[in-house]
């Protein structure tokens, strides 16, 4: 059964790997799709790793864009120094691992705040770090980094995504990613079961720093230009809307939820005046009507081996215990 | 010593501004445990009813900033009806989305209705364009009206929530939504009065801000909003009085980081305070430490 899963889901990667190369090599994806394709897997990797934060361990953050702003900076500077792809790699880690850190330090006092407290500051540390950009000599201020050398091609993209919710997803199916989850059930229930929730609670924010310190990476590796003004409030806000959107603590939602609102916001890139004021009724009018998210809390693998048999009339219904 | 005392007159009066906006989050924190992003917009629409009753109507200060404390009133219990109501029994995080949808719905409405360029309040004329000098510290009569009509909205808020059955009500529902139903109170009103007495402090800071700082666009909500809000968990959110002393405290702190020549710090600097507020006594400074129940 677990091999079978796991042999499913590696042909399914695959699969899409070689679709994208294929609309790539056939000019189906042209540079400008290209670019809506990386802002896609640079958002998925963003929105992920805050669901693993807010959505599976119950922390509300509303500071992602701050990690993703240390992520891209780092890479950015280690990129314009060191050539090549060994500055690539290297930059991501080292712009991951810099946000992780952060991550832990930040982590350590603030994540004995609960619920909106905590959300306010972890949003004061994101605002901190902003205005420590604009002031650095090495970021160049508020004119920002420019003519950056461009890593990010298919390959990378689909390489630092797909790795990302692999490890996320395993993480979650693994004893510490549990503890996570108990986290957010009960905070209290899952202490006085000898969970240690600070130790849990520290690993998923610094988890979620370091992917959004490489989603940064990807970033500032395809855009040429970076400035401490994108990484303001609004970004942080617009993950959040991501996560919460596909629903909160369910992967796959929030891949799904990513992908709806960049094809959204394409879309409506026709309407340039009216684009935001649309997007915003969409919003409120889908919190309205589906208040717990496009997918709530269940995963699409979960639905689709729940819904599938019935409609061919099977009975693989009650698989779902031991899939998941 | 001139210089700090200028600066203090300066720092008040901006704190006056985001002590009114910071009443309307910590009332609405205080009766549905809702962060309302939108309510810093309410704040922009205030400065811009504001500016056409003085541009377009002629009328003077005073009527205008009725007209705009009604108009944002109007509007914030009808932000409440549409957006807020059927969502009170969802999980918060999905309230605070709406919140967040309608702020950029507010921004981004405004901006297609007057566009994005920038409106300068008419000059002030006679009485309120006079400074005097106290001791070596100038204050303009601006000031002085920021002052006055935030003291006299504070009072008024104060009798309201003291005194009044609407005020009882508030605190009535603040403390316990279920214990109020029962005991015969109409909770869905009081959360209405609520929303019209927070957006019509709101308004008034939007009208004070534009005759103090003259230009308005309709983003000029986000970062003061967010300032306001700072201001709000400073002083202890949910009450009162914390979202007074907050909004006193941190306009002073950015006068003075200002004046002391690190204006690109300012922000930075009122965070980390916030964030050092919070790890030393997370409730605020006025709030109570509530201990969890099992």
């Amino acid at each position: 059964m677990k091999n079978k899963k796991t042999l499913t889901t590696l042909a399914l990667m695959l699969g899409v790997y070689a679709l994208g190369h294929i609309l790539i090599l056939t000019g189906v994806i042209n540079d400008y799709s290209f670019a809506v394709l990386a802002t896609t897997g640079i958002n998925i990797i963003l929105a992920t790793s805050l669901n693993l934060v807010t959505g599976f361990t119950g922390q509300f953050s509303l500071g992602h864009a701050g990690f993703m702003s240390i992520g891209a900076y780092v890479c950015a500077i280690i990129t314009q120094r060191v050539e090549g792809t060994v500055g690539f790699v290297l930059g991501v880690l080292a712009g991951a691992s810099a946000a992780a850190l952060v991550g832990v330090l930040v982590g350590l006092p603030t994540l004995r705040l609960r619920g909106d407290y905590l959300a306010i500051a972890t949003l004061g540390m994101a605002e901190i770090i902003r205005v420590l950009f604009l002031n650095m000599e090495i970021t160049n201020g508020a004119a920002g980094l420019s003519f950056l050398p461009r890593f990010v091609d298919w390959n990378w993209l689909f390489l630092l995504t797909a790795g990302t919710l692999v490890l996320l997803s395993n993480f979650l199916h693994s004893s510490p990613g549990r503890a996570c989850i108990s986290v957010r059930e009960d905070e209290i229930a899952a202490e006085s079961m000898g969970i240690n929730t600070t130790k849990y609670k520290v690993t998923a924010f610094s988890m979620g720093a370091f992917f959004a310190g490489v989603a940064g990476a990807m970033y500032a590796s395809y855009f040429y230009f970076l400035k401490p003004d994108l990484f303001n409030f609004n970004k942080s806000i617009d993950i959040l809307v991501i996560v919460v959107l596909g629903g909160m603590g369910s992967l796959s939602g929030s891949v799904i939820a990513a992908v709806l609102l960049q094809l959204i916001s394409t879309w409506l890139s026709a309407f340039p005046e009216l684009r935001m004021v649309i997007y915003s009724l969409m919003l409120v009018a889908i919190m309205l009507f589906r208040p717990q998210g496009l997918l709530g809390s269940t995963e699409v693998t979960e639905l689709l081996s729940a819904k599938l048999p019935q409609l061919f009339g099977g009975k693989g219904g009650q698989k779902k215990e031991e899939g998941v | 010593m001139d210089v700090f005392l200028q600066q203090l007159v300066n720092g008040i009066s901006l704190g006056s501004i985001y002590a009114l906006v910071a009443l309307g989050y910590t009332m609405v924190y205080g009766i549905i445990k809702l962060i309302n992003f939108a309510h810093c917009d309410i704040y922009m629409i205030g400065a811009y009813i504001g500016y056409f009753c003085m541009t377009f109507l002629g009328l003077g200060f005073l009527p205008s900033l009725l007209v705009a404390m009604l108009g944002c009133m109007v509007l914030g219990v009808l932000i409440e009806k549409i957006a807020y109501k059927p969502l009170r029994n969802a999980a918060r995080i999905s309230l605070l989305i709406t919140a967040i949808g309608m702020s950029l719905f507010l921004e981004y409405g405004t901006m297609f209705f007057v566009t994005a360029k920038l409106r300068t309040y008419p000059a002030l004329e006679g009485l309120m364009a006079k400074s005097f000098t106290v001791g070596g510290v100038m204050i303009t009569m601006q000031q002085v009206v920021i002052v006055l009509t935030t003291v006299v909205l504070m009072l008024g808020l104060q009798y309201i929530v003291k005194y009044t059955r609407a005020g009882k009500a508030m605190r009535a529902v603040s403390m316990d939504k279920d214990a109020a139903e029962l005991m015969g109170i109409d909770v869905n009103n009081t959360i209405s009065v609520t929303f019209a007495i927070g957006s019509a402090l709101a308004g008034a800071a939007g009208v004070l801000v534009g005759v103090y700082y003259n230009t308005i666009n309709p983003l000029m909500g986000a970062v003061p909003g967010l300032k306001a809000f700072v201001a709000a968990v400073f002083g202890g959110i949910g009450l009162i009085p914390g979202a007074m002393v907050g909004g006193y405290v941190i306009g002073i702190i950015e006068v003075l980081v200002m004046g002391a020549g690190y204006s690109t710090y300012r922000d930075a600097v009122v965070f980390a305070i916030l964030i050092l507020i919070l790890i030393l006594k997370p409730a605020g400074l006025l709030g109570k430490n509530v201990g969890e129940k099992v």
